[in-house]
């Protein structure tokens, strides 16, 4: 460990605690603009944090103590995901604390405690969250396994920082197992973050809500923990997929310049990447909940057929 | 240097069953005093565990010893023998069963069905004769042992005998068991070659042609598969495990399964000489059904312990997969992959032995406190009994496959096991194996989702019957056994680097390679199974990390702002009228596997017209097993007994004349 993959670990750590919810304020925007409406603020997301930082924190009377660390389990679980993904430099001193299967570990727990915290008052929205975060967990877990293993595969590691070096070090070229993983991915990105096609962020109506459904009993400081470990799942994700699909620009080991170019390049691939997920969002229509699980099994067996690919062609 | 001081292992095992035997047998001194027999006996049963599993330590780490106990039929004694494989199980044994005996003390209560000194009686055997399983070395003492063990725990689960449905699945239980231990005779018939020598060392010397070998592979794999609850012999385990007693539950899930799993691992790959690749594809097949069948039907259960039996269910299908996986290593010869997958094998047997005993236990404290089963009658449990409540929690956790618990690392070292499989000669083993991968990730996805089931709707939430809000904690003793096997459950997770440790001459029995030194060489700290830059996970960094995340913003966010607090009545999306019935039951949460899992169940649906005065909606998933194999096998021997008992006229003068017409006929037979 020395003190340049300190440096680099510290830097990407703040870069996503910091930068995340700038990341959702421009999806935002970017979706806004393709729905034709005025964008609201790039900052706005910072500005519902410090206004929600400032409320008085309202609780249920029948709130378990488990209601009330469930928000810091899941940030604090939400920035360790952020601190091992390589976002930046391949050198980083926590990345060995979990490789790319304990990472899927690490977005379980945030999923299992955010679904009992949603069951813990005993609403009907609530429970009706936590199950359907479930539903969708059991089949977008499993497939995000999946994508990684394909990746595991081609490289023989499931170390991710092993994982980017061997792919950023490789000649450009469509490889077809991770065609099929990247449409895997992405479907399981959509699902995993709440978004259009399987949820809808922005939705107002309860019974068609999964994500929301389970943080409405939270207010104030917990809810802008959770909002904001929402920010940081879909930094993480988006980090994933740019490791393991367009690792270029990501600084390798002890390469202060790498580092210095590595920041702008995840800025420019995270706006790119984001303004994608805006137009999947505006281009497709929510479904009903019986078709998530046909979507996610669609893409469960997408990354399924990746790794069987790699298998049959070699490559 | 005085001999009569030098105690081995093997001498420690024994005397340890002695003592339970002791204990035991001092239930039967006064059988009604329950003051005896809880405060006394079952204790002093948790100090001889303790002492079997310290023992055990010990016999992991010396040479193989053998005894031969001149009990049993003239010149034929008990052979008996401790190596590294027997020794790994009797820990496990040992350090569960002192937490379920410490639990026992506490649990079982006067005036049920048995009285409590016949109760002690049958525990102390059950589990003398668990460990006489794991260290008997020939044919005859095993199968006496198996059986003293079937029957000393069908009298425990009928203990509530008064019960009908309670005496029907110990039926159940207990013919399924029988049926179970003749293909484990058979097995053995086979193994010993036709020389008519019944120990293990002699079956080990003998070399049985590819035919014979898979022969008594695939009978010792029923037999042990009915034990271990392999589709489709596991029928008996939903039944079997609600009936008895927590503790007794407990036993079984934790601790007996093991024993089957240990059998298939002794014959399949200590007694047998040689193994074929597709023994380990059947065992793979076999084991992902089982488990992908236990998870679904676990996530529909209403009954808290039903639910957790098929969650057994599932986990001994992980172990079969791992098991398979090995047997295919072995079969191509690569034994530094078989090790690996048997090293996940033992340590999520060791690990299922501590969640899931945890959670009977838990359910049986939920059982006691509120007298109900029924999840759909539960909630809102971790306000009226927190100590339960919270150790529930972490076995739920740890049986969820959740970092860094202990349930985790096992998955991960099953799920490394399949990812460094390039390169077996066989192309259609490489594409079966990213196949099971993908169904073993399906299966631990599934496990959290029934563990979040089965803690949110007994523990979350608004309690759902006005009773539930008298439910009282759990007794000290109780609580002492839940805190040990938590205790166990979180140190399992955070130090796997010692457990391997402790699996790695174990896999040096078994196949003749181990994962250790590879694991120690990373330092105790990070694990390491093949190559740290190819995969590693350290547990501890990893929970010191979420905890310092998790202290740092709690620490920031009241600093920078505020800790106020206002609690209201809950918001509910402003809905005014809420109570218990809105949230979701049992049912409810397990509606989308049902739905999506729906050729698993066999259907029963009555759904009330709108015309209904009291509609009534009635729903039954069971199980195809049961109508597509028992079923039709029950039918049939119900009509060949009518074809016998057309025979039987009850007229004197007709059983005369088959007496007289079979002696015709031998006379025919014999003069022709």
């Amino acid at each position: 460990m020395t003190a340049y993959s300190v440096l680099a670990q510290v830097l990407a750590l703040l870069l996503a605690v910091l930068g995340a919810p700038l990341l959702t304020g421009w999806i935002n925007q970017c979706r806004a603009w393709l729905q034709n409406r005025s964008a609201p603020p790039l900052l706005l997301p910072y500005r519902t944090l410090h206004k929600l930082f400032h409320k008085d924190s309202v609780i249920a009377e029948n709130a378990s103590p488990l209601f009330r660390i469930a928000p810091y389990i899941v940030f604090g679980v939400m920035v360790l995901a952020c601190g091992i993904v390589p976002s930046l430099s391949t050198d980083l001193p926590l990345a060995p604390a979990a490789d790319a299967i304990a990472l899927v570990g690490l977005f379980a727990v945030a999923r299992v405690f955010m679904s009992l915290a949603a069951m813990d008052i005993g609403t009907a929205f609530g429970t009706l969250g936590a199950r359907r975060e479930m539903l969708v967990g059991f089949l977008a877990e499993p497939a995000l396994l999946m994508v990684l293993f394909t990746a595991a595969f081609m490289t023989q590691s499931t170390s991710l920082a092993s994982i980017v070096e061997t792919t950023a070090s490789q000649e450009f070229a469509i490889v077809p197992s991770l065609a099929f993983a990247g449409v895997a991915f992405t479907m399981v990105s959509l699902a995993e973050n709440a978004r259009v096609p399987v949820d809808n962020p922005a939705t107002h109506l309860e019974l068609t809500m999964i994500h929301e459904a389970m943080i409405l009993e939270y207010s104030g400081r917990h809810l802008a923990l959770m909002e904001w470990a929402a920010s940081l799942k879909l930094f993480a994700y988006s980090s994933i997929g740019l490791a393991l699909f367009f690792p270029w620009g990501i600084a390798q080991v002890h390469d202060p310049v790498g580092l210095l170019l590595a920041a702008p390049a995840l800025v420019l691939k995270l706006a790119i990447g984001g303004a994608g997920l805006a137009l999947i969002e505006t281009v497709s229509a929510k479904m009903r909940i019986f078709r998530v699980p046909e979507f996610l099994a669609g893409a469960f067996l997408l990354a399924v057929i990746g790794i069987l690919v790699h298998f049959l062609l070699g490559a | 240097m005085d001999l009569s001081l030098q105690l081995l292992p093997i001498d420690g095992v024994l005397i340890a069953v002695g003592l339970w035997i002791l204990v035991g047998a001092a239930g039967m001194v006064r059988p009604a005093s329950f003051f005896l027999v809880a405060r006394v006996l079952f204790p002093l049963g948790a100090l001889v565990s303790l002492l079997l599993a310290i023992v055990a330590v010990a016999g992991l780490f010396t040479a193989p010893q053998v005894a031969v106990l001149p009990i049993g039929l003239p010149g034929l004694p008990f052979h008996l023998r401790l190596d590294a494989l027997s020794a790994f199980f009797l820990f496990l044994l040992g350090a569960a069963g002192a937490g379920i005996s410490i639990f026992a003390s506490g649990y079982f209560r006067k005036g049920e069905g048995t009285p409590p000194g016949l109760l002690c009686l049958l525990y102390h055997l059950f589990v003398a004769s668990m460990a006489m399983v794991m260290v008997a070395d020939d044919a005859y003492v095993f199968m006496v042992m198996w059986e003293l063990m079937a029957l000393s725990s069908f009298f425990l689960v009928t203990a509530n005998h008064t019960i009908p449905a309670i005496r029907r699945a110990g039926y159940l239980y207990l013919l399924i068991a029988h049926i179970g231990a003749l293909g484990i005779l058979l097995a053995f018939g086979v193994l010993q070659a036709n020389t008519g020598d019944y120990t293990f060392a002699n079956m080990r010397a003998q070399h049985l042609s590819p035919f014979w070998a898979s022969t008594a592979f695939l009978l010792a794999l029923f037999g042990f598969g009915a034990k271990a609850g392999m589709l489709p012999l596991h029928i008996w385990l939903p039944e079997a495990h609600p009936a008895a007693p927590s503790p007794v539950s407990a036993l079984m899930s934790g601790v007996m399964l093991k024993t089957a799993i240990y059998g298939i691992l002794r014959v399949g790959f200590e007694v047998l000489q040689t193994q074929l690749w597709w023994w380990g594809v059947l065992a793979i097949v076999l084991g992902l059904s089982t488990a992908l069948f236990g998870v679904v039907f676990s996530a529909v259960q209403t009954d808290m312990k039903r639910l957790l039996a098929y969650s057994s269910i599932e986990n001994i299908g992980l172990l079969l997969v791992g098991m398979g996986l090995a047997l295919l290593f072995v079969g191509y010869g690569t034994s530094a992959l078989a090790a690996l997958a048997l090293t996940a094998v033992l340590y999520h047997a060791l690990n299922h032995a501590f969640f899931k005993s945890l959670l009977f236990l838990c359910t049986g404290a939920v059982l006691h406190a509120t007298g109900e089963r029924n999840l759909g009658k539960l909630g809102g449990l971790l306000r009226t009994m927190p100590w339960v409540g919270w150790l529930a929690l972490v076995g739920a956790l740890a049986a969820a496959g959740l970092p860094p618990l202990n349930g985790f690392v096992s998955e991960w070292l099953l799920l490394q096991s399949f990812l460094f499989t390039l390169g077996l000669p066989s192309t259609f083993v490489n594409m079966l194996l990213p196949v099971v991968a993908a169904g073993v990730a399906l299966v631990a996805a599934l496990g959290g989702y029934v563990m979040v089931k089965f803690f949110g709707v007994i523990f979350l939430g608004q309690p759902r019957e006005p009773a539930l809000a008298r439910s009282h904690d759990a007794a000290f003793s109780e609580r002492a056994g839940l805190v040990w096997l938590a205790a166990g459950c979180v140190l399992l997770g955070l130090f796997p680097v010692t457990v391997i440790a402790l699996i790695d001459p174990v896999t040096r029995v078994l196949v003749g390679d181990g994962v250790g030194p590879k694991v120690a060489a990373n330092g105790w700290l990070m694990l390491a199974p093949v190559a740290a830059e190819r995969s590693s996970y350290s547990p501890l960094l990893f929970l010191l990390l979420v905890a310092a995340s998790c202290a740092l913003t709690f620490a920031l966010v009241r600093r920078l702002y505020h800790g106020r607090i206002r609690r209201s009545p809950p918001w509910d999306c402003g809905y005014p009228l809420l109570n218990a019935r809105m949230q979701d039951t049992a049912e409810g949460f397990g509606q989308p596997i049902r739905q999506v899992f729906e050729p698993f169940f066999r259907i029963d649906r009555h759904l009330p017209s709108p015309f209904d005065r009291h509609p009534v909606y009635r729903l039954s998933a069971t199980d195809h097993v049961w109508h597509w194999v028992y079923l039709p096998v029950a039918r049939a021997v119900e009509g060949l007994s009518r074809l016998v008992g057309l025979l039987q006229q009850g007229r004197i003068s007709t059983y005369l004349m088959y007496s007289f017409v079979t002696l015709i006929l031998m006379l025919l037979l014999v003069f022709r």
